[in-house]
């Protein structure tokens, strides 16, 4: 870190706990950054002339005496051109060697945009993958994350969405992430000869956690760069935001806040809120868009993370392993894209909509099938029917591993419906039913 | 002299000031920092130390820094040129910030100042008025909005004189009255008002006793909202309250919608921007933005003008009220100003109540509530402000301090139920935990009968044990199969399938089926009734679900299609030919 001439050093400490240190100094801003004996710590609280910090790699071989000096500024990132095909720590320092960043200094964690400025999403972001396009269809400007349990592959998955999202620029903001995990991301980006338009911010699982915290901000403020002032189409990916609420966790705790549901402190909606809007579409053309991972816990979405996620994103897409076909496959039920109504029938064919209730509907009742097959009860032919079709609706439109354009998709679910079911049982609104209705 | 301060320390966006002189509770204060200023609200107070929650970022701020207080509390202006605006929670018009950011500091005026407001007198000098009556009225787009004697001018006053007819801004004067002193008061067209404080200038708020159409099948037919009334949607993520608000505040029938997006997505303000000026208000002709204004306070915007959103929301609700109209105000969410207390409460260093929100939450939010009201003004007018807010339940469980405290206060309980949501049965309201208390009202049973049909009540209350029924007998399907239940359970599970697919689901989506007026509600409420009355013999029970499987697909079709048009009444012949055919077999088995 850089020390501007004239700065005050400071050299008496007060207090020191795991995560923070209080001493006396004047003149400090509220959120500035400071060095505490060579570690980065911000300003969390002032009281007279106490003055809190955190330091974000823990306290550890801290000293009363160790030297405190601070920045006057609150955490930046310098932006250009130039981020494209860089790797990042949090603090937005490069990692891997390569030059320090040239450019303008701005402070990371900035303004809302005025919600009267922005546009309504309307542009799909095409995936090719059934269970995104056909049921839960993505828009840009959009903020939606993956719910999985940790065993999901939705890091992988991530990464293909990403490439065939077709994004001028792809941010990546690791929290927590392996390092393992890490050099996946990096080898798909560098043989799909994409590497020149993705930046990087990660904090791996071997950086302190406290850190994690800047990740967002610094991959945020990198987004809105190229989008706003380069009018470009930014795909935002934050994996894992589960381990960015535990730091948060972490910090409220050691700053003796009282905790809420599930020990995360009670400011976590508006927490996660700051991250997830800045999802955007803009009215020069450019747009942020934000694909996020929460890991969930054994599957449970009503702990205090995904929870508060989905209250704020729109939509979340639901991975799990269907045991019938072995396939991975985005779950219809708990899946879904509140942006999706903008964008189905009206980009796409006009059938869209209702095929794509209609085959959910009829999922859910080989849902119920099969609840009733494994209490012992005999099936009516009805119910034989609609587990023949979950069966092929998985494999043939659910799973991930499809790579199929949306027109397809529909005319695939026309085909399953007419193999087994008929047009009443179907109940599609008639003048579809009469003009894609396969004889 | 007013008093000042200096910032003597900061918890994130708390800011303790030390004060030169005297300082109200809630009093509201400027907060310098370089050349931004930032509004902020008095929370508490230790001898010469006022803790205040700033409406904005702390960041960069420090000790010493220069705070002057206001005097006030947080206000609402009032004046014509508040419809189809757009503001903050602190009622900065947010069209006129320039940038495509939200930078500090920034404050906006709620109207135009240079505008001119045609004015018609209706007071005549003489005349013995007080805080809310009308004085003169001026046409803002669509409505007359009056002008009224501040609502703080609460004695009895003289009318002096009054404007002439004519063109005048906000601030000229446009009357004049005399107190019992003799002392004279000028009026203009603008008024403040502070927000936390009800508009109690009206002579009586009687019990609600209309209706509150929204052209959603569930609440008119169901669990209807009473105009005036208060009434709530908790539901877990994804069940579809966003949808449901939006589809109120297109359909309902009020002449004012303030939509308060509380916490919420900024994307879903942007609908309403974007559709809004797009649609008409099918009962007068203009655009659907024309009666609505929007306070919007998203989740990434200030928290602690969060709060001050709803307030703001509900002042200028009761304004409105004031003048003799229907005001709808929508609230989403009130979780998330739940929430907002919590976080200032736990900085403060309360003791925390259950899941750590303040103690006193359900007070607050059940003196928020108990605002609402159909009001007979002193003109003998009526006038009423309704309330709907949605909750939005941690985990989507109803047992949290939030729901449970605003189920104390609201009248009406539209629970969305997620096992709905999954299976896309929308709206996902609960037909069986939902309630509208107003339908025990002896005053909106009458009305029903006069506006629907006699005896309407026990229709809907028969409806309801259908599906009350049908849930028990799927119940017992589900645990002894379908083969060890008598045959009337399945009769009884499909009857209540019918009801709850032509009655309760409401396609949203679909221009049609979307907006159900009460004259088509009550045609298919019946007509589904009537069927679910007879008695079918069955082959067995495949027999009896192809039969309603039939009958569902054939009504589905009805609400896509055109009222009374050509395709109408052929799906209800043959729903009629269905069912009549079923009936013939009754006879050849018996």
């Amino acid at each position: 870190m850089e020390t501007k001439a004239f700065q005050k050093i400071y050299t008496r400490i007060d207090n020191i706990t795991k995560a923070t240190v209080t001493l006396s100094a004047t003149g400090v801003g509220n959120d500035e950054l400071a060095t505490v004996g060579g570690k980065l710590a911000q300003v969390v609280k002032i009281n007279g002339d106490q003055v809190t910090l955190q330091i974000f790699s823990g306290t550890e071989g801290i000293a009363t005496d160790s030297e405190v000096v601070f920045h006057g500024e609150p955490p930046t990132l310098n932006v250009s051109d130039n981020l494209a095909g860089r790797f990042f720590n949090a603090y937005g320092e490069p990692i891997e060697g390569g030059s320090q960043l040239e450019g303008e200094r701005r402070e990371i964690g900035g303004p809302t945009v005025n919600p009267f400025r922005r546009l309504q999403p309307s542009q799909m972001i095409a995936t090719g993958i059934a269970g995104i396009d056909l049921n839960n269809t993505l828009v840009t400007g959009q903020k939606i994350p993956f719910f999985t349990d940790p065993d999901q592959p939705y890091n992988q998955v991530m990464a293909m969405v990403a490439l065939r999202a077709q994004a001028d620029k792809i941010i990546l903001g690791g929290m927590g992430m392996s390092n393992d995990d890490f050099l996946f991301f990096k080898h798909v980006f560098e043989n799909a000869g994409a590497l020149d338009r993705i930046v990087s911010f990660v904090n791996t699982t071997e950086n302190p956690p406290v850190e994690r915290l800047l990740v967002p901000d610094m991959a945020l403020t990198a987004a809105e760069y190229f989008a706003v002032d380069k009018g470009e189409k930014v795909l935002v990916l934050l994996t894992d935001m589960t381990q960015y609420a535990d730091a948060l966790a972490i910090v409220s705790n050691r700053m003796d806040q009282i905790p809420s549901k599930d020990s995360m402190p009670g400011s976590l909606y508006s927490d996660l809120a700051k991250i997830y809007e800045k999802a955007v579409q803009l009215p020069n053309g450019g747009s942020i868009t934000l694909i996020a991972v929460t890991t969930l816990s054994g599957g449970d979405i009503t702990h205090a993370v995904p929870d508060n996620t989905g209250y704020i994103t729109e939509g979340q897409l639901f991975l799990r392993n269907d045991s019938d076909t072995g396939k991975v496959i985005i779950d219809p039920f708990r899946s879904l894209s509140r942006l999706k109504q903008l964008v189905i029938g009206k980009s796409t064919r006009e059938d869209h909509p209702q095929v794509m209730n209609a085959a959910v509907r009829l999922y859910a009742d080989a849902a119920n099938a099969k609840t009733k097959l494994e209490n012992g009860f005999d099936l009516t032919d009805y119910d034989e029917r609609t587990l023949k079709f979950a069966r092929d609706y998985s494999t043939e439109l659910l799973a991930v591993d499809v790579n199929i354009d949306t027109e397809t998709m529909l005319d695939t679910a026309w085909r399953l419906f007419a193999k087994y079911f008929t047009r009443s049982e179907v109940a599609i609104r008639e003048d579809m039913m009469n003009k894609y209705w396969p004889e | 002299m007013s008093t000042t301060g200096k910032v003597s320390g900061i918890i994130s966006n708390i800011v303790i000031v030390r004060a030169d002189g005297p300082v109200a509770q809630n009093e509201i204060c400027y907060v310098h920092l370089g050349d931004i200023t930032m509004m902020a609200e008095v929370i508490k107070v230790v001898g010469d130390d006022a803790y205040v929650q700033v409406f904005d970022s702390t960041r960069g701020l420090t000790i010493g820094n220069h705070v002057e207080f206001a005097g006030h509390m947080l206000e609402v202006t009032l004046a014509p040129g508040i419809l189809s605006r757009s503001y903050d929670g602190l009622q900065n018009d947010l069209a006129k910030m320039d940038g495509l950011f939200i930078e500090r500091g920034t404050r906006t005026e709620p109207m135009d100042f240079d505008a001119k407001w045609e004015f018609t007198p209706i007071a005549q000098p003489g005349d013995t008025v007080t805080g809310g009556d009308w004085l003169g009225s001026v046409r803002e787009l669509w409505i007359d909005h009056k002008i009224m004697v501040p609502f703080r001018m609460q004695e009895k006053y003289t009318v002096k004189s009054v404007a002439p007819a004519g063109e005048y801004t906000i601030t000229e004067e446009i009357a004049v009255v005399t107190d019992k002193n003799g002392a004279d008061h000028s009026v203009t067209m603008l008024q403040k008002w502070p927000v936390k404080i009800p508009i109690r200038n009206y002579r009586e708020k009687p019990r609600p006793y209309k209706i509150m159409e929204t052209g959603v099948r569930a609440i008119d037919t169901f669990n209807p909202l009473a105009e005036g009334g208060t009434g709530f949607i908790p539901g877990p993520f994804g069940a579809g309250k966003t949808v449901l608000q939006h589809a109120i505040s297109k359909q309902a029938d009020a002449d004012i919608i303030m939509f308060v997006a509380c916490g919420e997505r900024a994307n879903e303000v942007v609908e309403v921007f974007t559709e809004f000026p797009e649609l008409k208000d099918p009962r007068t002709g203009h655009s659907l933005m024309e009666r609505t204004t929007i306070i919007c306070n998203t989740s990434n915007m200030p928290v602690a003008a969060r709060e001050a959103s709803v307030y703001t929301g509900m002042t200028i609700g009761e304004y409105y009220r004031a003048m003799g109209l229907k005001v709808l105000i929508l609230a989403d969410s009130t979780s998330r100003w739940a929430q907002a207390l919590r976080e200032m409460s736990n900085r403060l260093e309360e003791l925390p109540g259950q899941d750590a929100f303040p103690m006193d939450l359900s007070a607050i939010i059940s003196s928020f509530y108990a605002r609402a009201g159909l009001v007979y003004l002193n003109n003998g007018e009526t006038g009423s402000v309704t309330f709907l807010g949605t909750v939005s339940p941690a985990g989507g469980n109803l047992k949290e301090p939030v729901t449970e405290s605003t189920k104390k206060a609201a009248r009406c309980f539209y629970g969305l139920a997620q096992g709905r949501a999954d299976s896309k049965r929308y709206p996902a309201i609960d037909p069986v935990d939902s309630y509208s208390k107003y339908l025990e009202y002896e005053e909106i049973k009458k009305y029903l009968d006069e506006r629907v049909e006699e005896g309407w009540t026990d229709m809907v209350n028969l409806g309801k044990t259908i599906v009350l029924r049908g849930k028990e007998a799927n119940d017992q399907i589900n645990i002894l199969g379908d083969d060890g239940v008598p045959i009337e359970y399945h009769d009884r599970f499909w009857k209540s399938e019918l009801i709850d697919y032509v009655i309760l689901q409401q396609d949203a989506f679909d221009d049609i089926d979307a907006n159900c007026p009460m004259e088509r509600q009550k045609f298919m409420f019946k007509m589904v009734l009537d069927i679910c009355g007879r008695e079918f013999r069955y082959e067995g029970f495949e027999d009896c679900s192809v039969f309603f499987k039939n009958l569902i697909n054939l009504f589905r079709q009805m609400n896509y299609s055109e009222w009374q048009s050509e395709g109408f009444e052929n799906y209800r012949r043959q729903i009629c030919e269905a069912v009549e055919a079923k009936e013939a077999k009754n006879v050849q088995a018996a």
